[in-house]
This record gives structure tokens, C-alpha cells and sequence, in this order.
């Protein structure tokens, strides 16, 4: 195991390595210099623009840039902000909770209706429920979920007054930040309407960005318990006389559930992509809304970092998902 | 070129026959999947708007009626019966916008997915033949590209080539392309060692020819399944730049544009955000059905059980 684990880490090595150079190697591929970028159509005089190029260090050699650039971020330094002057990494870490909470919530809310889903229409396999269910899935599977998002907003904000229309909190409530997660922190501010308050901001985008997940995990997971029930083992299993409930549950599940699995983890790394459109459509203050805003202000230094940070998370969440893969299904362990 | 070979008319009759055979066989296992055919038929109609786009559109997709600003669907109090859904925020038929971004849409999936496609087949293909370094080179670029959320790669792209559908079709190619390389490349290392091949080459078939004409045909199956689903993402990809404003500019008729121009209104006007959405999904999930009839139709595994 600890062979496997060792040999996953090191496959890591190269492409961080790449990951970096592609981070870095973007904002250096703009037409002009990324200086000449930032500002724009304003234009600005050959003194100042040679002062910002010395400060940013893009008058050196790009190999030379390259490895400051791979030096500071290991040690934890992905640059300034020119916009907010503010370091990348501080930012990011102040509005990484925010994505992380709603893409945890997203999750939950695809697994524990997927699952269930998926296991009911494929040992109802031709039901209707089954038929109902995958073509519901297959719908959601196929959302524009930028749109399917303005749609809930129209509905249940702006008609029924359900749900508020975006953010995380009612500006009325203020507490410190402890965690990060709105959730637990307004748990602890000790007020119930700031609770309240943070779970129906949650709500909406919860659904929409749990929604592909959700479609996906429940076709997989049918998919699996429907191979796996044709098996030999669950045949012997019935034969025996089990009851059914142990054989599904037990027998066939425990065995479907490795796919399933994959898949999961495959949409954790999906999620963040998903995150910016959520964050977009609900003015979510987390690290998609961040891109974004970063991208259109000309911000190329956090472009360049939060690709980066973004990348190195969904390589880490992969690197956890195989190694949990390789928990559950010893025949890779071996290998 | 047949007719040179010696007995021309059996052996071209016979391959027909072998053709119509085989794709029979096909049309039997795709037309068990109702969804799948009528996805098919979706697809077909749109297809057919998209080309007669022109022909069909009450109005020209860029008039703006200024005395129509907003006009609700024609069966709503207020619509108008010229504007069967309605107009936008200038005045412009929204139906007719549909119509044009209809081919906007499958121009952009077939577009993008030509690129990816033939771009990672011939990557896969070089991998899987020639292992090695080769492989090594190609698949560690393929990860690193992999390693990115698809949008936020494409985002970042399209803001470094500058907005627009062009480059924005450029950057979405690049993001599905590791999808194609990654799946020929194991099919290709599957079907290597077989027999066929080695004898292929004992004949004195050079490499492209290996590669290419004898190799991948044989391969195909799962890339055309992957070529459907690519052609849905690329569809809805396009539309999401589109609406975070990276792709196709206004006032291009582009769906996901149209829905960026109409977020102002969504409490005001249903309409102007309903039908661009409706028209991304409605296409999207046709494609998809096509795509899951032609998984269970090409897949041995799938067609036993």
C-alpha cells in the first residue's frame, strides 16, 4: 500500500511541474507585455510603464522569471494582486471556504439523492419510477445550469419570495469569521436567524450546482447495481434464500458502489468549473466569482495563481480519490 | 477504384451488402432505445431549422422593432401575433434570434469537435503505437491539460486571445481534446498485438499505414460515442462563455449570449430568459439521447445483456 501510495505521489511531481508552466507561461503569451494589459485603452507614458515592468520583474529572462516565480510558490508565494495589492494566496485562502462550503453542500445533496435513486430504478429496472428517474437525470445531466440557476431565482425568489436572490448572508447579521463556513460560523455567532439566514442563501445554489453531479451519480450508479446484479455471486446469494433487502444491500451495493465512487470523485474535480457559473448567477463570494472577476479586470497576476491553486486542488482531490479507490477495491492494491 | 480489381461487381455488391448488413444491425439495436430515436428526430428537425434558418425566420434576427420593446409571447395579454415569442429589450424578434442561433450552436459542435477530435485521434494514435517517450511526452501534456476545470482553462484562453466565438471554439477544442487522445490511445494499445495487425505489418505495411488504416478503423466505436458527448459539451460550453460574456459578442443571435443580454429582465420579462435556455436544453439533451442510443448500439458488451 504504502508502494501504491508513493508511486501515485511522484506521478504527481511532472505534471505540477507542467501545471505551473502553463500558469505561467499564459499571461507571458498576451499580445504587448502584461503590463501594456493592465492598462488598457488609458495607455500610460514609456517611464511608468518601464517602473511597472521592473517592479512585476518581466524584464528579465523568462527562464529566470520562471524559476522565481516556481521559488515563491514554494514557499507559498503566488504574487500580488495588482489590482487589490493584496497577496494572492491571502485572498484565496479568505474565499476558498465560501466555494468549499457550497460545493460540500452541492455533493451531499447529489449522493443522498442520487444513490437512493439510482439503486431504486435499477432493482425496478423498467419502472416507471425508473423510467422517470433516468429521464429526469438525463435532463439534468443536459442543463445549461447558468440558465437552470436563473430559472430557481425567477421561481422562487423573485415569485414565490422563498429564498433570497444572492450572496451568503443578510447584510443585517454581522459576525467574525471563524471557519470560513457560513453554516457553522453563524451556528456560533449563537444567532438563529443568521443561521436561518445562511441556509436559505445556500439552498438555491445548492441545487443548481449539485445538479449534474446529482444527474451523473444516479445514472452511474444504476449502471453499476444493474451489471453487478446480473453477477454470479448475487445469483447464489438469491439461491441461498437470502432476503432480497440483504442481498441488494450488502452483496450487490457494497460491490457497485466501487464505480460509483470513481465517478464521485471524477465530479469533485468538475465542481470548481461548475462553481463558476453558481458563483456567477448568485454573486457567491468564492473563488470562482474571484477568477472571473480577475479575468475581466485584467488581473493576470491572480489569473496566474489561481489557476494554479485551483488546479493543484483538483490534482490533490484526484490523487485522494485513487488512493480511496484503492481502499475499497483491494485488486488494484495488489497490482 | 474497385471496378479495377478483378472481379469488380461481386466484391463491390458484396462489401454493400456487408455495409447495409452492418448497419442494420445497428439501426435494430439504436431503434430498441425510444429516447435515442427520438433524439435522433429532434436533432434532425434542428438540423434542418439551423440550415433553413433563413427561409423559416418571420423576421431578420437583427431588426429591432422600436415600437415592440419587450413584447410578451403572442398568447400572453399584451403579445402581438407577429412576435410568436416575443421580443427582446430592443425590439428584436426573439423567435427568429432563436432560429439564427440555431445554427450558431451546431456550427460551434461541429466545429470544435472536428478539432478535438481529429487532433487528439492522431495524438492517441501516436501514444498508443509508438509507446515510449513518445507516449510518455504526449500523456503528461494531456494530463496537465486535464488538471484544469474545462471552463476556467477555456476562460482563461479566450481572455488571453481575446473574447470572442472563434477563439472561444479554439480554447474549447483544446479543453475536450485529451478526452479523444486519452480513449484512442487505449483503444489503440488493445487492438495492437492482435493478430490482423502483425500480419499487417508482415505484409510490409509501414507505419502510418498501420496506424491509420489499419488500426483505428477499429477503434472507432467508443469515439464516436465520446464524438456525441463532446458535441453536447461544446454546445453547452460555448453558451456558458457566451454567457460570462467570453464568447460570441453581442448581438450575435448565440443562445448563451442572448441569455447574458437578458439577465436585466429576468424579473421583467420571463420570456427573454426562458426560451435561450429552453433551446440550449432542448438541443443538448437530443444529442445526449442520440449519444446514449449509440453507446448500447456499439457496445459488444452492453448488446449481450
Amino acid at each position: 500500500m504504502f508502494r501504491y501510495i508513493a508511486s501515485r505521489v511522484l506521478l504527481l511531481i511532472p505534471t505540477f511541474i507542467g501545471i505551473s508552466f502553463v500558469a505561467f507561461i499564459f499571461i507571458r503569451l498576451l499580445p504587448g507585455d502584461p503590463v501594456i494589459a493592465l492598462a488598457g485603452e488609458r495607455g500610460m507614458t514609456p517611464e511608468r510603464h518601464q517602473l511597472l515592468m521592473d517592479q512585476f520583474g518581466f524584464n528579465r529572462p523568462i527562464w529566470e522569471q520562471y524559476f522565481s516565480f516556481l521559488w515563491g510558490v514554494f514557499h507559498g508565494d503566488f504574487g500580488t494582486s495588482i489590482a487589490s495589492k493584496r497577496p494572492v494566496l491571502a485572498d484565496f485562502r479568505a474565499l476558498f471556504p465560501a466555494t468549499l462550503e457550497l460545493s460540500i453542500c452541492a455533493m451531499l445533496f447529489a449522493v443522498i439523492i442520487g444513490i437512493p435513486a439510482g439503486i431504486f430504478a435499477a432493482v425496478k429496472r423498467g419502472s416507471i419510477f425508473d423510467q422517470l428517474s433516468m429521464g429526469i437525470a438525463l435532463v439534468g445531466y443536459s442543463m445549461p445550469i447558468f440558465w437552470w440557476g436563473i430559472l430557481l431565482i425567477i421561481l422562487f425568489a423573485g415569485i414565490l419570495h422563498w429564498t433570497p436572490v444572492s450572496g451568503r448572508m443578510d447584510l443585517i447579521y454581522f459576525f467574525k469569521p471563524t471557519t470560513g463556513f457560513m453554516l457553522i460560523d453563524s451556528l456560533i455567532s449563537g444567532g438563529k436567524g443568521a443561521f436561518k439566514s445562511a441556509v436559505s442563501h445556500l439552498i438555491l445554489p445548492t441545487i443548481v450546482l449539485g445538479t449534474i453531479p446529482l444527474a451523473v451519480i444516479a445514472r452511474q450508479t444504476r449502471s453499476a447495481m444493474l451489471e453487478v446484479l446480473g453477477e454470479d455471486y448475487v445469483r447464489t446469494a438469491r439461491a441461498k434464500g437470502l432476503e432480497p433487502k440483504r442481498v441488494i444491500g450488502v452483496h450487490a451495493l457494497r460491490n457497485a458502489m466501487i464505480p460509483v465512487i470513481t465517478t464521485i470523485g471524477l465530479q469533485m474535480g468538475l465542481l470548481m468549473a461548475g462553481a463558476i457559473l453558481t458563483e456567477t448567477i448568485f454573486s457567491w463570494p468564492g473563488i470562482g466569482k474571484w477568477m472571473i472577476d480577475a479575468i475581466s479586470r485584467r488581473d493576470y497576476v491572480v489569473v496566474q495563481g489561481g489557476l494554479m491553486l485551483v488546479a493543484l486542488i483538483v490534482m490533490v482531490v484526484n490523487l485522494i480519490v485513487d488512493l480511496l479507490y484503492a481502499v475499497i477495491n483491494p485488486r488494484i492494491r495488489v497490482k | 477504384m474497385t471496378n479495377e480489381v478483378s472481379p469488380p461487381v461481386p466484391l463491390a455488391s458484396s462489401q454493400t451488402s456487408g455495409r447495409m448488413a452492418r448497419f442494420s444491425e445497428f439501426w435494430f439495436y439504436f431503434s430498441v432505445n425510444k429516447g435515442a430515436v427520438i433524439g435522433f428526430a429532434v436533432l434532425v428537425l434542428l438540423v434542418l431549422i439551423a440550415i433553413f434558418g433563413p427561409l423559416i425566420a418571420p423576421h431578420a434576427p437583427y431588426q429591432q422593432y422600436r415600437d415592440a420593446l419587450l413584447t410578451p409571447p403572442s398568447w400572453q395579454v399584451g403579445g402581438k401575433e407577429q412576435f410568436l415569442l416575443g421580443t427582446d429589450a430592443v425590439g428584436r424578434d426573439l423567435l427568429s434570434r432563436l432560429i439564427y442561433g440555431a445554427r450558431y450552436s451546431l456550427f460551434i459542435g461541429l466545429i470544435v469537435v472536428t478539432f478535438a477530435m481529429i487532433t487528439g485521434v492522431i495524438l492517441g494514435v501516436l501514444a498508443g503505437y509508438f509507446r515510449g517517450w513518445v507516449d510518455t511526452l504526449i500523456m503528461r501534456i494531456m494530463d496537465i491539460i486535464l488538471a484544469f476545470p474545462p471552463l476556467l482553462l477555456a476562460l482563461v484562453l479566450v481572455a488571453i486571445l481575446g473574447p470572442g466565438l472563434f477563439n472561444a471554439m479554439i480554447a474549447i477544442a483544446l479543453v475536450l481534446q485529451p478526452h479523444f487522445a486519452r480513449l484512442t490511445r487505449a483503444a489503440v494499445m488493445s487492438e495492437k498485438n492482435r493478430e490482423y495487425v502483425i500480419a499487417s505489418k508482415l505484409a510490409g505495411a509501414g507505419h502510418l499505414r498501420l496506424m491509420f488504416k489499419t488500426i483505428l478503423p477499429n477503434c472507432l466505436a467508443p469515439l464516436i460515442v465520446q464524438g456525441t458527448l463532446s458535441f453536447s459539451n461544446a454546445i453547452l460550453e460555448a453558451a456558458a462563455l457566451g454567457f460570462l460574456g467570453m464568447g460570441a459578442q453581442p448581438p450575435t443571435p448565440e443562445w448563451g449570449t442572448m441569455l447574458a443580454e437578458a439577465r436585466e429582465f429576468i424579473l421583467r420579462a420571463w420570456w427573454v430568459v426562458t426560451f435561450p435556455g429552453l433551446a440550449i436544453l432542448i438541443t443538448v439533451l437530443a444529442i445526449n439521447l442520440v449519444g446514449d442510443g449509440l453507446r448500447d448500439a456499439l457496445d459488444p458488451k452492453l448488446k449481450r445483456s
